[in-house]
């Protein structure tokens, strides 16, 4: 596959054009352009020449190179960009805000894009950041915007930047101007202190929303990503909570009398979903938040957990041993027509609907290991991502293109295991580690942030 | 059979560890073992090393062993005797399973440990539930000899 693809590119580029589309069947663009195709599985990362946004000077400067930085970085952890070393480059950023880049000068340093960017201060204390982006090969310029915010708000701006270029080069939204929050883990194995935490996709802007006086799990995103649900012990009392992440107010969610667990909203933010447990059977709950009316989907003796909703709403993945092992069914948003969708080997759990519709990630237990997979809705082109003694509680980018998830690695003290949250292409490449300041585990990707 | 033998050993442990406390510094005669005497009839001591706090569970399951039902006769009698004590059943999951799902089982075991208590005679009021799915192992280790003690129902007195 590679392989193939590579040559493809050569020939794309020995016509003077980064046609990098592998679609056969798609009537060819108009004019040929630098493009990636993301849905073909492994494809090399294209170089791609970033200069720096530093702007005429001062704090500008400082904040313009920083922009830049965020924005290669933002790329090549995508595994689908190769930013190339600026030390390299020819032409200087002030020469490409003056005039047109120097085409042959990008094709020396092996750049087949270039973005060139600027930052400006305001003077009302806001900023703008503008950047051009340009078909080295083709020799044609693409695209250029412009954003104005708060000088504070720099890293937004940039992974802003970082998904308009995604997008002009993939045709596919970006996900970078998004967020995680996830369950940090400190302690001891049998006294794990957990606590909700949040940070930008990449890492940066990390918070603590607890104190780890209480057990959590599960947190999950709203999707105007303003709200948290997930489950606390606070008081001894298992249930699942609201969280608002402006306020930091923190309310019950419903009143049931057994455990409940499990939440996750409806894509239109206005009911979540969940398990309750009661005298050892677990059935599947919906919330409306406005009415507070609680509404009881299944009604089987065993146990039915993991509820997400497809992004129409109208449907509902879950797990459930009603058949005898944990295995995924899919049922109507008010509980009818339930369906088993998966039948392989082993056990299958914590589904989770992409956002695009197309596939269910899925934890799944066979022999001694765990993997995640991904299944379409109809039960076909079921495949395996990654596999190891312990992965476990996929979640989405909003494009629904990369994954995340965690896994327990041995501890350094031999005794345990210490899980890590890491990052994986829907294709099973370009797996990554998300790097945290604690363990983490249980992570939720926002959506894009309005 | 040498899992509960294990935990016994673990809990006298802890047990003779509490008695360090200086306010029992007077009975120095004796030979440093915990002594009957010196346990708070009606206590998670007394629970621990007269009667045995918890069962355990096979793999997936739910069910109770003869060897649990034993353990769990012998608290229903310790239960009857101390009319006032009220308990906690926390069920436990071993690392073997996905978070939510363990959370369910473990709600299962404990039922399982509270439904035999009640039928033996004790109040249902007295008994409540809780779940750790596979949150709080006792034991650390990533092998069979592990997760068998951790696949386990607990009575905690209240």
């Amino acid at each position: 596959m590679t392989k193939k693809t590579r040559l493809l590119l050569k020939a794309a580029g020995c016509a003077g054009a980064l046609l990098l589309a592998l679609g056969v069947a798609a009537p060819a663009p108009a004019r040929a352009e630098v493009r990636i195709d993301i849905t073909k599985g492994v494809v090399e990362p294209l170089p791609i020449a970033i200069t720096s946004f530093a702007g005429a000077g001062g704090r500008e400067a400082q904040v313009g190179s920083d922009i830049s930085k965020v924005v290669a970085a933002d790329l090549e952890r995508s595994g689908l960009f190769r930013p190339l070393d600026p030390k390299g480059f020819l032409q200087t950023p002030d020469q490409l805000r003056s005039g047109e880049p120097r085409y042959q000068d990008w094709r020396a340093v092996g750049a087949q894009a270039l973005v060139a960017g600027n930052t400006t201060a305001m003077g009302d204390g806001r900023m703008k950041v503008d950047f051009r982006l340009w078909d080295v090969a083709a020799g044609q310029y693409m695209q250029g915007l412009s954003y104005t915010a708060t000088a504070d708000s720099w890293r937004r701006i940039a992974h802003i930047v970082a998904d308009a270029i995604y997008k002009r080069l993939t045709g596919e939204e970006g996900y970078f101007d998004t967020r995680i929050v996830y369950v940090a883990e400190s302690g001891p194995a049998n006294a794990r202190k957990k606590q909700l935490a949040i940070m930008d996709q990449d890492g940066e802007n990390h918070q603590f929303l607890t104190d780890g006086k209480n057990l959590v799990l599960t947190p999950r995103f709203s999707p105007a990503t303003q709200e948290i649900t997930y489950m606390s012990y606070f008081n001894k009392k298992p249930r699942v909570y609201l969280f608002n992440i402006d306020s930091g107010r923190q309310e019950v969610l419903g009143d049931f009398v057994g455990m409940t667990f499990a939440p996750r909203f409806s894509p239109d933010g206005n009911k979540v979903i969940m398990s309750m447990a009661q005298n050892g059977n677990t059935d599947i709950y919906a919330l409306d938040l406005r009415t507070r009316r609680q509404t009881q989907l299944t009604d089987s003796p065993g146990i039915d957990t993991g509820p997400s909703y497809s992004p129409d709403g109208q449907r509902i993945v879950f797990e459930s041993d009603r058949g005898g092992s944990q295995q995924l069914y899919i049922m109507n948003a008010d509980g009818s027509g339930p369906k088993r969708l998966t039948f392989g080997e082993g056990r299958y759990g914590t589904p989770v609907w992409s956002p695009r519709g197309d596939l269910i990630a899925f934890t799944r237990q066979r022999g001694s290991n765990f993997a995640l997979g991904v299944i379409r809705p109809d039960g076909t082109g079921e495949r395996i991502l990654t596999e190891s003694f312990h992965v476990e509680g996929p979640t989405w980018a909003p494009n629904g293109r990369v994954l995340s998830f965690f896994r327990d690695v041995p501890a350094g003290d031999g005794r345990g295991r210490s899980a890590k949250l890491y990052t994986i292409d829907v294709t099973g490449a370009n797996e990554r580690r998300v790097i945290t300041p604690l363990d983490g585990s249980d992570p939720a990707w926002s959506p894009l942030i309005p | 059979m040498r899992i509960k033998y294990l935990s016994l050993i673990a809990a006298v442990a802890l047990v003779a560890a509490c008695e360090t406390a200086p306010k029992d510094a007077g009975n120095a005669s004796g030979n440093g073992a915990a002594t009957q005497s010196s346990i708070r009839p009606g206590s998670q001591e007394d629970l621990v090393v007269n009667v045995g706090d918890r069962v355990f569970f096979g793999l997936d399951r739910y069910d109770l062993a003869p060897e649990a039902r034993a353990t769990l006769d012998r608290q229903s009698s310790w239960l009857k005797q101390y009319p006032n004590v009220t308990v906690t059943i926390e069920g436990h999951a071993d690392e073997r399973g996905t978070r939510e799902y363990n959370l369910a089982l473990g709600e299962r075991r404990a039922n399982s440990v509270k439904n035999y208590l009640v039928a033996g005679g004790i109040n249902a009021s007295r008994v409540k539930v809780i779940s750790y799915g596979k949150e709080k192992p006792a034991v650390l280790g990533s092998n069979e000899a592990s997760w068998a003690q951790n696949r386990r129902g607990v009575t905690v007195v209240d």
